[in-house]
């Protein structure tokens, strides 16, 4: 029934993709990604997996190498980061237009100018458009357990789309947790090998990625839309499924005391964790606080997310990402849109925080819930303990 | 006007590792710009990213920090807009040859006057020690536990065969040399490469039984040689230093500003 173990989480990562039995694996180094290209590289060179592993000069062959490996019928994987997303961008639409089952990890890094490698999540949020199955993980349990799933949930005929894991750079990625290891066998049962679509073979010839004149752009683009929305109901079934065989629960809103909730907190990734300590924390001080965690970025569970706010009389939602010149975060914006028709809502308020490794603790989560509790903030989004 | 003059002295010390040829190929450079006289404010600074690239902040030009690979990218927008300026690049292995490749063979090709330095440490330094189009085929590094297959570029060759009008090789033990041919490839008009072979004793030192710094730098001295030196001759595995290409050439931004002349003659 697996392993308890402490392990570095960009290590355990990889971990849980040897389990998966990788046939290939390109990536191109960058901080803090880059331990999972070291390990991927170790795993395959102690011939841990009968596969190959492919250095690139750049994320942008990284994920075109994949993807020429997917077509080809491979189980793949990459890894990347920050900027290392940022190039991949022109390539991502490419992988689910494909309709290739990839799977991409993401240590979550800001984005430049200026120059900064730390952890917030201004790499993926310009990718939310590019048709990827997008998980968000807690901790080192999640993600390890996401990158299982991922493959399970990519490659089901009825959904056939890429799928990327963030864990937060250095927050995860550099953190040795404690955390439970599955078996090989355990997932040899829950993840069947890789059945391909439609691969690339002389014998067969398919082809890939053609042109696609204005008389069928438009169903090509709305049949991946609606892969992607109802891919929602596979992962729910594959979640479930996770439950059975490894007891983890996961769910595409995750809550945390909300029931009787008068103000509840929403986060995605790490600071989930630090929010639940500030809700027991508010609790103690007598304030009726709750947590909301999406797990599930893209499909959005918006039916999930309108359950999960029931009562709540105020959101304060939080987005380690700017969206310039718009609404706020896009964390935010995305939640409002949701609600937007509920006949009754809650008043929804916006902190920007934690960008570029800014440290938010605790208290922090404490000061905003009250803050939001006691009223609308006087700006439409808030700089959380902006200087200037 | 000391070389002092040219450094932001605030940001130091800097932050590369102890016995990293880097600092050495600063000094050079330094003593280059300084030799020739150069006005700090005339000079602009553009570099990528990596533990080279961290040279741009410890020097009180125009400088221009940029992302990984695209140096010369931007570096050319620049010198197109503001000619009069002198262009300088420093960009690691990776930085030039890698995600960067692309850019620099183009540069290379137009003939911009802009001096590229490439810092050759044979290795990812920053990221941890992955192995680069540099390493070579043999290396150890952390992306490579078993050896390295990938067969390595030859900067001089890639240099000469993309259309670059300067040429040349030194190394961190050959401090004069490298000044030297420093400060004839920022004389040169027009695109010109300087390929310095830099230690890393960290991670391409330890990954290979390198040594230390001073043993690194000893392999620089016994295995390296002038061009065309009888000890080539002898021993065909020996790397060569000095100019390799020194030609004459139209210069990219002159060119442009001939052909706008041209363009718009009577109006």
């Amino acid at each position: 029934m697996g392993k308890r173990i402490g392990m570095e989480v960009a290590v355990a990562a990889s971990e849980a993709a040897a389990l998966c039995r990788f046939d290939m694996a390109a990536v191109y180094p960058i901080t803090p990604q880059s331990h999972i290209a070291e390990h991927l590289s170790d795993i395959v060179n102690d011939g841990r997996v009968d596969a190959s592993f492919m250095t690139v000069e750049s994320e942008h062959s990284a994920l075109s190498a994949v993807i020429g490996a997917s077509a080809a019928g491979a189980r793949v994987i990459t890894a990347t980061s920050s900027q290392g997303l940022m190039y991949m961008n022109e390539i991502m639409p490419i992988a689910s237009g494909m309709r290739l089952p990839i799977v991409m990890l993401v240590a979550n890094r800001a984005v430049s100018s200026p120059i900064n490698i730390w952890n917030d999540h201004s790499d993926i949020m310009p990718m939310r458009d590019t048709g990827w199955v997008t998980f968000f993980s807690d901790n080192g349990q999640e993600a390890v357990d996401m990158v299982i799933q991922a493959y399970k949930v990519a490659e089901r005929r009825d959904v056939m789309l890429p799928v990327n894991v963030m864990m937060d750079g250095f927050q995860l990625t550099h953190m040795v947790e404690p955390l439970i290891m599955p078996d090989q066998e355990e997932v040899d049962r829950f993840l069947p090998p890789l059945v391909p679509y439609a691969t690339l073979h002389p014998d067969k010839p398919v082809s890939m990625g053609t042109l696609g004149m204005p008389d069928i752009f438009t169903e090509s683009q709305k049949s991946k839309d609606v892969a992607l929305i109802n891919s929602i109901s596979v992962i729910r079934e594959v979640w479930k499924e996770w439950e059975e065989l490894f007891g983890r629960k996961y769910e595409p809103v995750q809550t945390y005391l909300t029931e009787d909730a008068d103000v509840a907190l929403v986060t995605m990734g790490s600071m989930g964790e630090t929010a639940e300590v500030a809700v027991d924390e508010l609790r103690k001080e007598g304030i009726k606080a709750g947590l909301i965690k999406i797990k599930l970025w893209r499909p959005f569970p918006f039916e999930d997310l309108k359950n999960a706010v029931k009562g709540i009389r105020v959101l304060a939602v939080t987005d380690r990402a700017v969206s310039f010149g718009g609404p706020g975060g896009p964390v935010c914006s995305e939640i409002r849109s949701a609600l937007y028709d509920e006949p009754s809502r809650p008043v929804i308020v916006n902190y920007i925080i934690g960008l570029g490794g800014r440290d938010v603790q605790v208290a922090d989560f404490m000061t905003m819930v009250k803050k939001a509790a006691a009223g609308k903030l006087s700006e439409p989004y808030e700089y959380y303990g902006v200087r200037g | 006007m000391g070389t002092r003059e040219y450094i932001r002295e605030r940001f130091f010390p800097h932050l590369w590792c102890p016995g990293c040829g880097h600092g050495i190929v600063l000094n050079g450079l330094l003593h280059a710009v300084e030799n020739i006289g150069l006005k700090k404010n005339d000079i602009v600074m553009v570099s990528g990213i990596g533990c080279s690239a961290r040279i741009s902040g410890y020097l009180d030009f125009h400088t221009l920090h940029t992302i990984h690979g695209r140096a010369l990218a931007f570096a050319t927008g620049v010198k197109m807009s503001r000619p009069e300026l002198t262009l300088l690049v420093p960009m690691g292995d990776g930085d030039a040859l890698s995600i960067g490749g692309n850019h620099f063979i183009h540069a290379c090709r137009r003939n911009i006057d802009i001096t590229a330095i490439v810092m050759n440490n044979r290795v990812y330094g920053m990221t941890g020690g992955q192995y680069s189009p540099l390493s070579g085929y043999g290396t150890y590094a952390t992306t490579a536990p078993y050896m390295n297959i990938d067969p390595d570029f030859d900067v001089v060759a890639v240099a000469k065969a993309a259309g670059a009008t300067f040429v040349a090789r030194s190394t961190t033990y050959h401090i004069k040399q490298l000044t030297d041919v420093l400060e004839a490839a920022i004389l040169h008009k027009g695109f010109s490469v300087v390929e310095i072979m830099s230690q890393c004793p960290t991670y391409f030192g330890r990954k290979n039984k390198g040594g230390s710094a001073s043993d690194m730098m000893e392999v620089f001295r016994t295995r390296t040689t002038p061009i065309a030196s009888k000890e080539k001759a002898e021993d065909p595995s020996l790397i060569e230093r000095g100019v390799f290409e020194d030609r004459e050439a139209p210069e990219y931004c002159e060119e442009y500003h001939h052909i706008i002349e041209r363009a718009t003659k009577g109006r």
